[in-house]
Order: C-alpha cells, then sequence, then structure tokens
C-alpha cells in the first residue's frame, strides 16, 4: 500500500519552510535534567526500561466521583452550602434533648432533600462517565510487532507504542512524527480542537526517519526519545532522539498533539510520548470553573441575613426565658411557677443555672427558628434549573435542523443570569460568520459584476420593507432559493457566468483576471478518483473561494506539480476548452506587512508573467502609470464592497522581460537561502523590486458570509441595551470588515484605532532592541488611549457613536494593570469595540477586564478552542455547536447552534429564568418568614419556652409539601409576558441587567411582607379563638386547634399570595396551587387518623374539632383575606400608576394594541434608550444625515 | 425555517408540543382597574353583613364573669396568700354571688378561666405519657413525664406534670336554695375520652409524694371518666385560657342571683395568676368574642373606601401607556 497512492511531492517546496531543520540550541542542553526528564523507548513499550518509568496509560477520566467517592465526595459537596450544614447540625442535634421536636420529622426533610441533590449530581457523573468511555474505546492501529499493525481502544496505548494514524482520524495520544505518506514525511494537521485556528498546519519529521514509509519498515525499529516533562505550553517540545547511536534533536515540528487531526496526509507514523492525562491537551484543561450566577450569590447573602434574623430572635428569647427561669426558684424554694417543678429540674430549665439553661436554650431555639431558613431553597431551585434547562433543550426556535442540534444548556446554574447580561463578548469566525467564504462580486476592468445580496443588504431590506412579508416566511423560501449550489460561490450575473463573458466589451481583461484567481495561490487541488470533481485544499477558506470562482467561470485549476500549474481554460476565441499549463517560477508568499502575494509563471507562449493580488492600500500604490486606467471605479466598487461587509482584494498582473526576470531570481535565491537572522527582509526587499509598474485588472470582493439572521439578532441585541463586543484573531481590515457587516460599524460613526503599526515603531522594531520597543510601544498606546479619551468626551455630548479598535499587540499593553482601567473606560465609552489579531488569552483577559472592571455581568460566545479561556472566564460561556471542534461546546455552559438563537437565548429564556428564579426566591423567603415568624410570636407567649407552634409533622412538611410544588410551578411556569412579546420589546431584557426585580429593596418588601403576614395571622387567630369557645358546644380552643387553625391560614395566604403574584395560570398552576391546599386538609385527616402514639396532640384533631366549627372557617377566610388585601392594594396600585415595563406590555398586549403597530412602535420608541449600534441605529443615522444634507 | 413551519403545524395539536414550547393555554389576569374596584366592592360587600351577623351573635351570647381569687382570701391571710393556700388546715370554702343580668338559655356552660398560666411551658407540655394513659402500668416507659414519673419506685398513673397539676377548685351553684344541677359529663372531646385516656386504666400512687400538685383522683373510676383530667390535659394554647367546668341545664332569668360555694383550692398566688370564673350561653360561632365581627366590618368599609378612592384616582389621573418616566432605571437616571 502507499507506495503507488503516494504524491510524490515535496510539499515542503510549495511553503517555503521557514521553520526547516531543526539544531541544537540551548534548551536542549537541559535534556535529562530537572523538567527533562522522560526517556521513551520507542517500539519497546513492554522493554524493562520503559517498566521502570511506568507512564500512565492512556484512559483519560473527567468524572467528578466513582464508586467508592460518591458517597463522601458528594455529601462533602453538598454540606459545604451553608444552609445545608445548619441543617445537618439541627439534624443531628435534634437528636438530644435540646430538640423542641421529634428527630424524625427534622431528619426525614432533609433526607429526601439531600438524596435528590445527590441523585442529581450522579446522573450527571454518569453521564461523563460515558462520554469518556466513548473517547476512550475510540480504535486506532497501533504495532503488534513484526511489522503488524492492529486496531486497538485508544485507552490501551502505552508510551513507546508506535501508532498508525490514517486520514481525517484525530490523535490519540501526543506522538512524535516519524513518517508520513509523502517522501518528505510532512503531514498537515488541523488544530481546530486546539486553538481553533482552521488552516492547516505542516509537521514534519526528522530526515531521518522519513523513509519508514510501510508497516514492515516497523519490525526492527528502535529509537530513544528523552524529552521534557509533561506541561501545558501547546507550542514547545524539546527532545532528542537517540536512532542508530546518533543524536537528533526534536521540535515542535514533530509533535503530533492528541484531539488534533489528521488532514489531507494518507497515513503517518508516530511514537507515543504522552499519553492520557500528561498530553498536552489535558494539561491544559483546567478544571472547568464552577460559576454561580449572581443571583445565587445574592441568595446565599439573605441566607446569612436570616441567619441574622434567627440568631437574633434566639438570642432575646434565651434572655427573656432565662429570666424568667431564674425567677421560679429563689433559695431553693419554689417561688413561681410551681407547675413546672422548677425545684426538681434538668439542665434545660434548672433555674439554679439559670444561664446555662438560656444558652442551652439558644441552642433549642436555633433548631426550632430553622424554619426561618427554607430548608428546601436550593433543591427548589435545583429542580427549576434542570427544568428549565429542558425547555431551552427542546424550544423548536433553538433547534437547528440542517446539522440536527438543538440548544444544549450544559450546566443548568446559570439559567437566571442569561437574563442579566450586560456584555456579550463574541468571537467572530466561526460564530458571526459562517467561516465559508463565498466569492459573490468582482469588479474588473472598472466594471462591477455580481448580483449577490449579502447578508448585511439583505437584513437592511428586510427592515425597510412591509414587516407582512417577513412573517409570512416569503424570505426564508427566498432563502433556500439562495443558498449556493457550491460551497464558496455566490456569483450570478448572467454577463459573465455559462461562458458569457466572452462577449463582454473588455473580454481580455476578464480572462486575465480569473487567470490569475487560478494561478496566484497555493491551494491543493484534489481530484475525486470516482466522479472526477475537483475539490481544493487551501489555506484559507477565501483562497480556497477564489480557485472555485475561477474554475465555475471556466478556469478550472486541476493539478499543481512542483514546477507547473496545469488550468483547464475555456478560450474565448475557439470557445472550447483547452488544457494550458503555467510553469511556476517563483511564489512570494503572503504576510501581514507585505499584505499581499505574487507568483511568477511562464505561460505556454514562454511570456513570463507577474501575478499579485492584494490589498487595496498596498497594491494601489504599485501600480504602473498606464496600469491606471480604471482606478477610479475599482475604488468605487472596493467601497462599495467594503461597505456591504465584503473583503476586497486587489488583483494586477505585469509581464516581466527575461532580463528582468533573471535579475531578480538570482536575488531572491540568494535572500531564500540566507540564513541571517533579516532573511524575511532581505526576501521582502526582493520582492519589492519586482512588483511594481502593475496593471490594474479589477477588485473580488469576498463575502465572509455571516450566518443566518445574524445582523437581525445583533440588531435586537442592541436594543436590548446590550453591548456587544468583538474579540477576533483576524486582521484588522478583516474584523472591520464583520463590524460594518453586523452594523457594529457604519459609515459616520467616529473610529479609535489603537494600533502599533506607526512607521516609528516599526522601525525601531526592525533594530530589535526590546526594551525599547516595548517602551515605545507603551508610550504610545498611553497616548492613544487618551487622545481617545479626549475625543470621547469632547463629542460624546453631540450624540456621536464611537467605535474603538485595538490590535493585539496594542492590546497587550492596553491590558497592563496600570493602563487597564483607563482602557476600559474608553471602551465602555464606546458604541462597539473590536479587539483584532487577539490572542486566546487576550481574550480571557479582556473578559476577565469587562467582567471585574464593570462588575457587571459579561457573557462569551465562540466555537473555537481558541475561545476557551475566554468562554470559562466569562460569567457565561456560550458555545457554537455548529462546526466539527467540540472543544468550545465542551467548555460552555450553553451550547447553541447558531449565534442567532442568543436572541432567544437571552431575551425570552433569560428574561424569563431571571424573572422565575428571582421571584421564587423571594417567595421563598416570604413563605417561610411568614411561617417561621408565628413560631417566634408564639413563643412569646409561651414564657420563651421553645415550645413549636405546630405539631412536628406540621413543621417539617410544610416546606416539602404544603409550599413547595406552587413555587416550583412558578419557577418553572410562569411568564410575565409572552415570547413574542419579550422579542418586540427587546428593553424588557433590562429589567434583568439592572436587576430590578431582585435588588434589594424588593427581597426586603418580600421580607417585610413575610413578616406583616405572620403577624396579622398570628393576632387575627390570636384574638379570634383566645379565650371564649369557639364551637356552639361551648368548648374552648385548646391549643391543637389554636395552631390548626392557624397553620390552615398560613397554608392559604401562602399559596394565595403565590397566585396573585404570577400572572400565567395554565392548568398546571391551578392544580399545584389547590392541590397544595387542598393536600392540606386531606394531610389533617388522615394524619388525624393515624393512632395517638404518632399523631400526638393533632389526633383527629380536623375532623372532631376544626371541620364542624363554623368559626374555623369563617376565621380561615376572614384571615387570609385580611392578610392578602395589603399586597393586592400595592399590586394595584403599581399596575395601575407605576407600571413596570413588563407590565406596560401587560396593559398593551391586554388592550388589543398590540397589532397596531402605530401605537407599539411609540412604545417601543419611547422606551429605548438612544441605540447605537445595529442596523436600527444605521437607518436611524442615515435619516439624520438625509435631513442635514437637505438643510 | 420553512420546515421548521410545517413542523410546528404538525404538532400543533398535540399539548405536549405546547407544553415544552411553554405556549400552554393560560389565563393571564391583569390586574385592571375594574377588576381592582370589583373586588374591592365585592369585599365591602360581602364583609360588612358578614361582619355585622357575627357581631350579631356573638352579641347574643350572654356571659357573666367573676374574679374570685383574691375575694376568697380571707382578710387576714391577704398579705401572704401563698402560705394560704398552702396550709392544708385552713378551710377554703368561699361564697361568691353572681347576678344574671339577662335572660340565659339553657345549656349554660361553665368555665374556669387561669391567667398568666403557662400551660404551653414545653416542659409542661412534654411531660405526659400519651402511652400510660391508655395503657396503663402495662407501658413502664414513662421518661417524658419527667418530673413526676416516680414515686418510691412505684410508677404514677397519670404521670407527667400535666396531671399532677390538675385544677381542682370546685364549684356548687345555689339559686333560690335550690342547687342547681350541673353536667360534668361530655365537658371533654370524645376522641380523647375513647381513644387516648384508657377504659381500664384508674389513676395509681397519683398525688402521694411529699410535693402534692393539684387536685386528686378518685381510683375507682377509670381515666376515661375523669373528664376534669381530660380536659385539663388537653393543654391550652395562650397563658390566659378557658377551660369548661360543666354545664347548667336550666334556663337563668334575668335578675336571677346564683350563689356560688366554691373550694379555692388551686394556688395560683405565687405567680400571681387570677382565677375567674365564667358562665356563658353560646352561639353558632361559639362564645362572645365581638373581635372577629368588628374586625369584619372595618375590613370591609376600608375596602369600600377603597373601591371608591381607586375610581377617583383612575377617572382623575389617565396614564398614557408608554410613559416611562417611572421605570425604575429611568428614576435611577433621572435622580443620579
Amino acid at each position: 500500500m502507499g507506495g503507488g497512492r503516494r504524491r510524490n511531492l515535496l510539499m515542503s517546496k510549495i511553503y517555503g519552510l521557514g521553520c526547516g531543520k531543526a539544531s541544537f540550541k540551548e534548551d536542549h542542553s537541559q535534556i535529562g535534567g530537572p523538567g527533562f526528564s522522560r526517556v521513551v523507548h520507542c517500539n519497546e513499550p513492554s522493554s524493562f526500561e520503559a517498566g521502570i518509568h511506568s507512564y500512565s496509560d492512556n484512559y483519560v477520566s473527567t468524572t467528578k466521583y466513582n464508586v467508592a467517592t460518591f458517597l463522601p465526595k458528594s455529601l462533602f459537596e453538598q454540606f459545604r452550602r451553608v444552609a445545608n450544614f445548619y441543617f445537618l447540625v439541627t439534624g443531628i442535634l435534634s437528636f438530644t434533648a435540646l430538640a423542641p421536636y421529634s428527630a424524625v420529622s427534622a431528619i426525614v426533610p432533609l433526607i429526601i432533600v439531600i438524596g435528590a441533590t445527590m441523585m442529581k449530581e450522579g446522573v450527571e457523573d454518569w453521564r461523563r462517565k460515558q462520554q469518556d468511555n466513548e473517547v476512550n474505546n475510540r480504535k486506532t492501529k497501533v504495532h503488534r510487532g513484526d511489522g503488524n499493525f492492529d486496531h486497538t481502544e485508544w485507552k490501551n496505548l502505552r508510551v513507546g507504542d508506535i501508532v498508525k494514524v490514517e486520514k481525517d482520524e484525530f490523535f490519540p495520544t501526543d506522538l512524535l512524527l516519524l513518517a508520513s505518506s509523502y517522501d518528505d514525511a510532512v503531514c498537515y494537521v488541523e488544530t481546530m480542537n486546539l486553538d481553533g485556528e482552521t488552516n492547516l498546519k505542516l509537521k514534519q519529521a526528522l530526515e531521518v526517519t522519513s523513509s519508514l514509509h510501510d508497516d514492515y519498515n516497523f519490525r526492527d525499529f528502535k529509537a530513544v526519545i528523552k524529552c521534557e516533562d509533561p506541561n501545558a505550553n501547546l507550542y514547545t517540545f524539546v527532545g532528542t532522539m537517540e536512532f542508530e547511536e546518533q543524536q537528533y534533536p526534536l521540535s515542535p515540528q514533530q509533535l503530533l498533539l492528541r484531539d488534533s487531526k489528521l488532514r489531507n496526509t494518507d497515513y503517518v507514523y508516530g511514537a507515543v510520548v504522552f499519553t492520557g492525562h500528561d498530553t498536552k491537551v489535558m494539561q491544559n484543561a483546567t478544571d472547568p470553573p464552577s460559576k454561580r450566577s449572581k443571583i445565587e450569590k445574592q441568595m446565599d447573602l439573605i441566607i446569612y441575613l436570616m441567619f441574622g434574623i434567627v440568631f437574633v430572635m434566639g438570642f432575646i428569647g434565651s434572655i427573656f426565658f432565662g429570666i424568667e427561669t431564674d425567677n421560679d426558684l429563689e433559695n431553693g424554694r419554689i417561688r413561681r411557677r410551681w407547675y413546672l417543678r422548677p425545684d426538681n429540674s434538668d439542665i434545660f430549665f434548672d433555674p439554679r443555672r439559670a444561664p446555662a439553661a438560656a444558652i442551652y436554650h439558644f441552642l433549642t431555639a436555633l433548631l426550632l427558628y430553622s424554619y426561618f431558613i427554607p430548608i428546601s431553597l436550593y433543591v427548589s431551585i435545583e429542580i427549576v434549573k434542570v427544568l428549565q434547562s429542558i425547555f431551552i433543550n427542546q424550544d423548536i426556535h433553538m433547534y437547528y435542523e440542517e446539522t440536527d442540534k438543538p440548544a444544549h444548556a450544559r450546566t443548568s446554574n446559570l439559567n437566571e443570569e442569561l437574563g442579566q447580561v450586560d456584555t456579550i463578548l463574541s468571537d467572530k469566525t466561526g460564530t458571526l460568520t459562517c467561516n465559508s467564504m463565498e466569492f459573490i462580486k468582482c469588479s474588473v476592468a472598472g466594471t462591477a459584476y455580481g448580483r449577490g445580496v449579502t447578508e448585511v443588504e439583505r437584513a437592511m431590506d428586510r427592515k425597510k420593507g412591509s414587516p407582512v412579508r417577513e412573517q409570512n416566511g416569503l424570505n426564508h423560501v427566498e432563502d433556500s432559493a439562495d443558498t449556493p449550489a457550491i460551497k464558496g460561490f455566490n456569483f450570478k450575473d448572467e454577463r459573465i457566468m455559462n461562458g458569457n463573458w466572452v462577449n463582454e466589451p473588455r473580454a481580455d481583461v476578464i480572462q486575465k483576471f480569473f487567470r490569475l484567481l487560478a494561478i496566484c495561490h497555493t491551494a491543493i487541488p484534489e481530484v475525486d478518483e470516482e466522479t472526477g470533481k475537483i475539490s481544493y485544499e487551501a489555506e484559507s477558506p477565501d483562497e480556497a473561494a477564489f480557485v472555485i470562482a475561477a474554475r465555475v467561470l471556466g478556469f478550472e485549476f486541476h493539478n499543481r506539480t512542483q514546477t507547473s500549474i496545469s488550468l483547464h481554460e475555456l478560450d474565448p476565441i475557439s470557445r472550447r476548452t483547452v488544457d494550458r499549463s503555467y510553469k511556476l517560477l517563483n511564489v512570494i508568499e503572503f504576510n501581514s506587512t507585505r499584505k499581499r502575494m505574487s507568483v511568477i509563471v511562464r505561460d505556454e507562449e514562454g511570456k513570463i508573467l507577474l501575478l499579485s493580488k492584494g490589498a487595496d492600500s498596498v497594491m494601489f500604490e504599485m501600480l504602473a502609470k498606464s496600469g491606471r486606467d480604471f482606478e477610479e471605479d475599482t475604488r468605487e466598487h472596493m467601497n462599495d464592497y467594503a461597505d456591504a461587509g465584503l473583503r476586497t482584494l486587489v488583483l494586477a498582473y505585469r509581464e516581466l522581460s527575461e532580463n528582468e526576470y533573471k535579475v531578480f531570481n538570482e536575488k531572491f535565491t540568494e535572500a531564500k537561502n540566507s540564513v541571517s537572522a533579516e532573511r524575511e527582509t532581505l526576501i521582502d526587499e526582493v520582492a519589492d523590486t519586482i512588483e511594481r509598474d502593475l496593471i490594474l485588472l479589477g477588485a473580488t470582493a469576498v463575502e465572509d458570509k455571516l450566518q443566518n439572521g445574524v445582523p437581525d439578532c445583533i440588531d435586537k441585541l442592541a436594543q436590548a441595551g446590550i453591548k456587544l463586543w468583538v474579540l477576533t484573531g483576524d486582521k484588522m481590515e478583516t474584523a472591520i470588515n464583520i463590524g460594518y457587516a453586523c452594523s457594529l460599524l457604519r459609515q459616520g460613526m467616529k473610529q479609535i484605532i489603537i494600533t502599533l503599526d506607526a512607521p516609528e515603531i516599526q522601525s525601531l522594531e526592525k533594530t530589535g532592541d526590546k526594551n525599547a520597543i516595548i517602551k515605545a510601544s507603551r508610550k504610545s498606546v498611553l497616548e492613544q488611549i487618551a487622545s481617545g479619551k479626549t475625543q470621547l468626551s469632547a463629542l460624546s455630548a453631540m450624540s456621536e457613536a464611537f467605535a474603538l479598535i485595538i490590535d493585539g499587540k496594542s492590546l497587550a499593553y492596553a491590558l497592563e494593570d496600570d493602563m487597564k482601567q483607563s482602557f476600559l473606560d474608553l471602551a465602555i465609552g464606546c458604541a462597539s469595540v473590536i479587539c483584532c489579531r487577539s490572542s486566546p488569552k487576550q481574550k480571557a483577559l479582556v473578559t476577565r477586564l469587562v467582567k471585574t472592571g464593570t462588575g457587571k455581568t459579561t457573557l462569551a460566545i465562540g466555537d473555537g478552542a481558541n475561545d476557551v479561556g475566554m468562554l470559562q472566564e466569562a460569567d457565561i460561556g456560550i458555545g457554537i455547536s455548529g462546526v466539527e471542534g467540540m472543544q468550545a461546546v465542551m467548555s460552555s455552559d450553553i451550547a447553541i447552534a447558531q449565534f442567532r438563537y442568543l436572541e432567544r437565548l437571552l431575551l425570552v429564556h433569560g428574561h424569563w429564568c431571571y424573572r422565575r428564579i428571582s421571584s421564587m426566591i423571594c417567595y421563598f423567603f416570604y413563605k417561610n418568614i411568614a411561617f417561621g415568624f408565628t413560631i417566634f410570636l408564639y413563643e412569646v407567649y409561651s414564657s420563651f419556652s421553645a415550645q413549636p407552634a405546630y405539631n412536628d409533622w406540621y413543621l417539617s412538611l410544610y416546606n416539602v409539601f404544603f409550599s413547595s410544588l406552587p413555587v416550583i410551578a412558578m419557577g418553572v411556569f410562569d411568564q410575565d409576558v409572552s415570547a413574542r412579546f419579550c422579542l418586540k420589546f427587546p428593553l424588557l431584557y433590562q429589567e434583568g441587567v439592572q436587576n430590578v426585580l431582585f435588588s434589594w429593596r424588593r427581597i426586603v418588601s418580600w421580607m417585610f411582607n413575610g413578616f406583616y403576614s405572620a403577624i396579622i395571622i398570628f393576632y387575627f387567630c390570636f384574638r379570634a379563638l383566645e379565650k371564649p369557645a369557639f364551637n356552639d358546644d361551648g368548648k374552648t380552643a385548646s391549643r391543637d386547634i389554636f395552631t390548626g387553625t392557624m397553620y390552615t391560614c398560613i397554608v392559604w395566604v401562602v399559596n394565595l399570595q403565590l397566585a396573585l403574584s404570577i400572572s400565567y395560570f395554565t392548568l398546571i398552576q391551578h392544580i399545584v396551587i389547590w392541590g397544595s391546599i387542598g393536600f392540606w386538609y386531606l394531610f389533617q385527616v388522615v394524619y388525624g387518623y393515624l393512632p395517638p402514639s404518632f399523631s400526638t396532640d393533632a389526633y383527629r384533631v380536623f375532623v372532631e374539632a376544626l371541620a364542624p366549627a363554623p368559626s374555623y372557617w369563617f376565621i380561615t377566610l376572614f384571615v387570609v383575606i385580611a392578610t392578602l388585601i395589603p399586597y393586592f392594594l400595592y399590586n394595584a396600585i403599581q399596575m395601575r400608576f407605576f407600571p413596570m415595563y413588563h407590565g406596560m406590555i401587560q396593559w398593551i398586549r391586554h388592550e388589543g394594541l398590540s397589532d397596531d403597530p402605530a401605537y407599539v412602535e411609540m412604545v417601543r420608541q419611547r422606551s429605548i434608550r438612544p441605540t447605537t449600534v445595529g442596523f436600527t441605529a444605521r437607518r436611524a443615522a442615515s435619516r439624520r444625515e438625509a435631513s442635514q444634507r437637505r438643510n | 425555517m420553512a420546515d421548521m413551519n410545517r413542523e410546528r403545524h404538525r404538532t400543533r395539536e398535540t399539548a405536549f408540543y405546547l407544553f415544552t414550547q411553554q405556549s400552554l393555554p393560560a389565563c393571564k389576569p391583569v390586574l385592571t382597574p375594574g377588576w381592582v374596584i370589583t373586588i374591592f366592592l365585592f369585599m365591602g360587600l360581602i364583609f360588612i353583613p358578614v361582619g355585622l351577623i357575627t357581631l350579631r351573635a356573638s352579641h347574643s351570647v350572654v356571659e357573666i364573669v367573676d374574679r374570685y381569687d383574691t375575694e376568697c382570701v380571707p382578710e387576714a391571710f391577704r398579705i401572704d396568700k401563698i402560705s394560704y393556700i398552702q396550709d392544708d388546715s385552713i378551710p377554703k370554702n368561699c361564697s361568691r354571688f353572681m347576678k344574671v343580668h339577662k335572660y340565659m338559655k339553657a345549656p349554660i356552660y361553665i368555665y374556669y378561666q387561669l391567667d398568666n398560666y403557662y400551660q404551653n411551658h414545653r416542659r409542661y407540655v412534654k411531660s405526659r405519657s400519651d402511652k400510660q394513659l391508655l395503657h396503663g402500668q402495662k407501658y413502664h416507659d414513662t421518661s417524658s413525664c419527667q418530673p413526676v414519673e416516680l414515686n418510691s419506685g412505684q410508677p404514677i398513673v397519670p404521670c407527667g406534670l400535666i396531671a399532677w397539676s390538675l385544677f381542682n377548685d370546685s364549684f356548687t351553684f345555689i339559686r333560690e336554695r335550690a342547687e342547681l344541677k350541673v353536667n360534668r359529663k361530655n365537658i371533654a372531646w370524645k376522641s380523647d375520652r375513647d381513644h387516648k385516656f384508657g377504659k381500664n386504666v384508674h389513676p395509681f400512687n397519683f398525688q402521694n409524694g411529699t410535693l402534692i400538685g393539684g387536685g386528686k383522683l378518685n381510683p375507682k373510676i377509670p381515666l376515661s371518666d375523669q373528664e376534669d383530667l381530660i380536659v385539663w390535659m388537653r393543654t391550652s394554647a395562650l397563658p390566659s385560657f378557658r377551660k369548661l367546668y360543666g354545664r347548667i341545664e336550666e334556663d337563668l332569668d334575668a335578675d336571677d342571683v346564683i350563689v356560688v360555694n366554691l373550694m379555692n383550692n388551686y394556688n395560683t398566688y405565687s405567680f400571681g395568676g387570677k382565677k375567674k370564673l365564667v358562665l356563658s350561653t353560646s352561639s353558632w360561632l361559639g362564645g362572645k368574642n365581638d373581635f372577629l365581627g368588628h374586625a369584619c366590618v372595618i375590613i370591609g368599609s376600608s375596602s369600600l373606601i377603597l373601591a371608591i378612592v381607586f375610581t377617583l384616582l383612575h377617572l382623575k389621573y389617565r396614564r398614557p401607556h408608554g410613559d416611562t418616566s417611572y421605570l425604575p432605571w429611568n428614576r435611577k437616571s433621572l435622580s443620579g
């Protein structure tokens, strides 16, 4: 195998492998020393030497628990929560004599609550385990001896194994590349999972091993690798290989990292160097930070506050109790309450040791008032959040049919945080854009071709068009018709397509134009042997788009050899397809300083052509005087393209004379072969001499295709008052283009660009004086930030919108401690912020800066592994699960398939969840205060003896049965306004950002409501049942009757209070609310019929005493209504006179005005703070401009 | 998108789909002024009449209260009532006169009322054994009865502080020389008599200790028939309470004078508690208690007032719905 299919093409020649040959550098002297102790005996993993090192196997585990550790570890996790710990302590104490109630009744709810949470933990961990198993059981080929390779599971690989990895497979471990299907032992690697970069990376094995092309070569292969210890640095590797008694240095060039993918290469052989958790990618995998939402953090504070209240109440009670108890006895003689037998008392009530009794009483009180802290709060919130995330996962509007991917909330911790996002930090490639380039327009010989419509134009059109058309889904139909049949090509123009270009007036230019596109690139064609179809592997997707465009228009690039490029060309005269071959003389590569690429070819007629394409900023300068025929037109077209969000390149060419070429070639070869540090500069200089006096052909426009609906979504988010920052690794030009494309930037917006491309710094860089560079750069960045700020303050009064664009180099300085605050100030003042050329680390740092600097909630969204840091750093990380790489999704909190789903995720689900959780927590404390405070009030009237007001099981089941389901239902189902209105009025989202629904004022009001309810209930029942008979049979109200009535009132009040505070009743709400109340009566009956030894003082109380007495029912009705009136009144007044935003929308809906577009628009306009980005703002700005011009 | 639409149509019917999409048919009440005013009006119209009915019921009850704890201590002992009550050699009988000011229809309930008596003290409430009350001496584990569990090694039946402190004042009523018959049966709840106090359990070793608390029990009568004890052991909720003593099953006319001969045995003097004797008839709502009636009328009338105020406000201030000046975040920015 192999030999035949092996392409005898030395790829290393096409790509100028700058990294070239590794040589022993200073690092290599450390091998064998500390940190560099690894010794790998290749191809003999079971040898004695390998045995002594005993490196870990390739089994990877990401689970939190195993069978043995599950119980202790998860229990520990549970009781780390302060409230749960408190309940554990009270549970334990309830077995002592301190307890005012029976131990069982106290411990059962705790067990239920903890059990439910642990079950959830267990299920989650089991799922993780399954995922691990999937990875660990993947198959790969390993050398079994005698040149036989055999399949084995990943987990069985050991250090020293020789592994054969085939095309499009993932590397199972970190491998040392030994040989590949190519003669020069190169291979292409896609490292998307590691760094998010989609272009292919070239790796090359040592020359000495490059001849091991076949399985049988490995029969006797032996080598010893000595290298560094496992570490997290992806881009370094230091080692040596001892092969045939020679030492060879190893570099990262030979290391294939786990989780990257072999591309474009049939197979490679590699030796396993690092396995399992030692691999670089696993070393990089930090434990995902466990994130908690702001609301939950605030909830902890409330719990502490409640503890405070409990302690204060206990303390007051203990003092009174101590005094009362102390008074009962005087000089050993009974003085007061003889019926308590204070002379013969245990420590808990002993007047002789009253202080001690008071201290014990304090503990008892803490047990008793534990009903202030809602035991079921955590578990209810967890249940609610799981259900909420199921709703998120189920939402059909966030389901992406093409890839069959629904939204996936990976943690349920952050649902409500989704409703509070202030700043979105977005990746660009793969997130805003599809990461597919489409050739869409071109300008040739001063004529603009291409009738395709970009997403931006479409979005603008849609906004202008009548909304009815939008709803009918006409656009969607168009969409599907528009979908290009050929990936990367979306060009439509009958003047050029199907060979019609030959009839165009400047057919000669058009021919040159497309020929240039077909020749000037570094792509490699791949011919499918069965269908004969050609696909291209290119370094970047836009390059592929060019080649494809050329192919579709009649210039099919089909073969590349080391020295030639072959095309099937349409001949304009004969109108037939002819084969043409061009001799490839030189490739002058693209780099960021040159911003252009050129090839020099000799055509079949012997002419030497220099074909060049590059950015307009450099290309126009290089044109010959005679070559500027269409410059004016082309520039104009390019401006249009740029504003439509397209990436543009200028194409130009020139013919070279033999002589000219000869001179150039000598110099160029010399420069290429030089070994000095200035090799690059030399090459650039030589290239400069030849790339001049070019003749302009035209310009291309490639759409870095935005994902569907991105501009719409950004517009909505902007209207909701959410800021969007784009952090991208792309070039500044590209980033700005995309900024335009998604309306983050617009013409007329003041751009503050911070960059270090200034000539003085570049010249400094050439000198190589590091300190000077740093100093100058820092100074320059500081100055630019300062000047930006002055501009900002000078012009902000004129409501001018600013955009801040900063590149990675400057960002490095701007993020330094002393500068970051002013950078942040500047950035916050700007409507849009774009950071380009930023590294993954910088993305994370910027995220952290925004998060800590503003204290607001940040959301990061990205799709690649380079976004992982950012996703983990942000309060919420959203992964786009569109493309192959799963790294981002795995470290995200919520995964969605398309950027546009963010709109629904935030505005609808985020808002709902925020509202639900915050109302739920407020209500939880309310209901527990309403209950707990009656217990305290009862204490006041039982001389603080810590006698519980209610029967033990009444106490413990309050939180579990009689008040839990309705609040859970509220947390899961409540909606203030429907999804449609959430989207229609995006500003509603500000309720979450400003934390209106969970402000301390609101929390304290709810608590106050709780105290108020308790007081009303207690005193009304007190006065109604105090002394006189309570039924017609003359019976008076004993303890059981009094507390039974009071408890009934509480159950009614808290459930009806909930009904009052929700605004969305489905059947479910009715069932749980009325069911809870009904269940209380049912419980009384059933519990009352249990034997008296169990039901104690609740024995038949309801059936015999309460139910037949009219006063019981009457008191219930009256107390419940009297308790609820103030809240109802408050609600009515607020709703009528000071409605919150959701209240207004409810009005609109209620009055049926939602269909009156003018009216709705008015409400929306009045409520929107000036929006500064998005196409709504863009349209507003252009309207303003137009009106100014008219004046 | 088109496919999604089709999808939506196909499954629109199923409730489960609506459930998962959170779009179940729902009632979404909005507190419109109409509703608010109606509700307040309704409450006013309901509560005022109900309150009046309640008041009427309460007023129909005739209640005579007589505090006797001080008066029944002879003048000589009034300085040190405690030594009086603890001295068994002094006779404790005492006579009181109660004047009926209004016709009282039988049955007339006799209550004794204690104030500042913490029958709801935790130590007190705990100190009983329900199993022993039901099963008698057969049931041994009476540790909950501390500190009145055993006496000279023998179990006490009924044990515990509650039983030990049984109220033991007794009353006889005489009208015009004739003793009024007092029915002291059926004053306890039936379930207590039948299921909580044993039919074959007789008091044993009760009040035999050095310190005698309250009343004694006749060892011949089983606990289930000792209704005084049963009533007493159903502890009161609050420190002021009444307990049923018996019933007079004859009507009393206005201006009747009733002589009450009572034995003032029970010590409330140590803790400053009052003792009162109460004669009362009852209505369908129970005893005389104006609180509910008054509260009802007050709530009802304030509801009516609120309804009117709300109507006026509603008519006076027409609020444009798009007005955002009251939005919380706008308010903040205004003040800031």
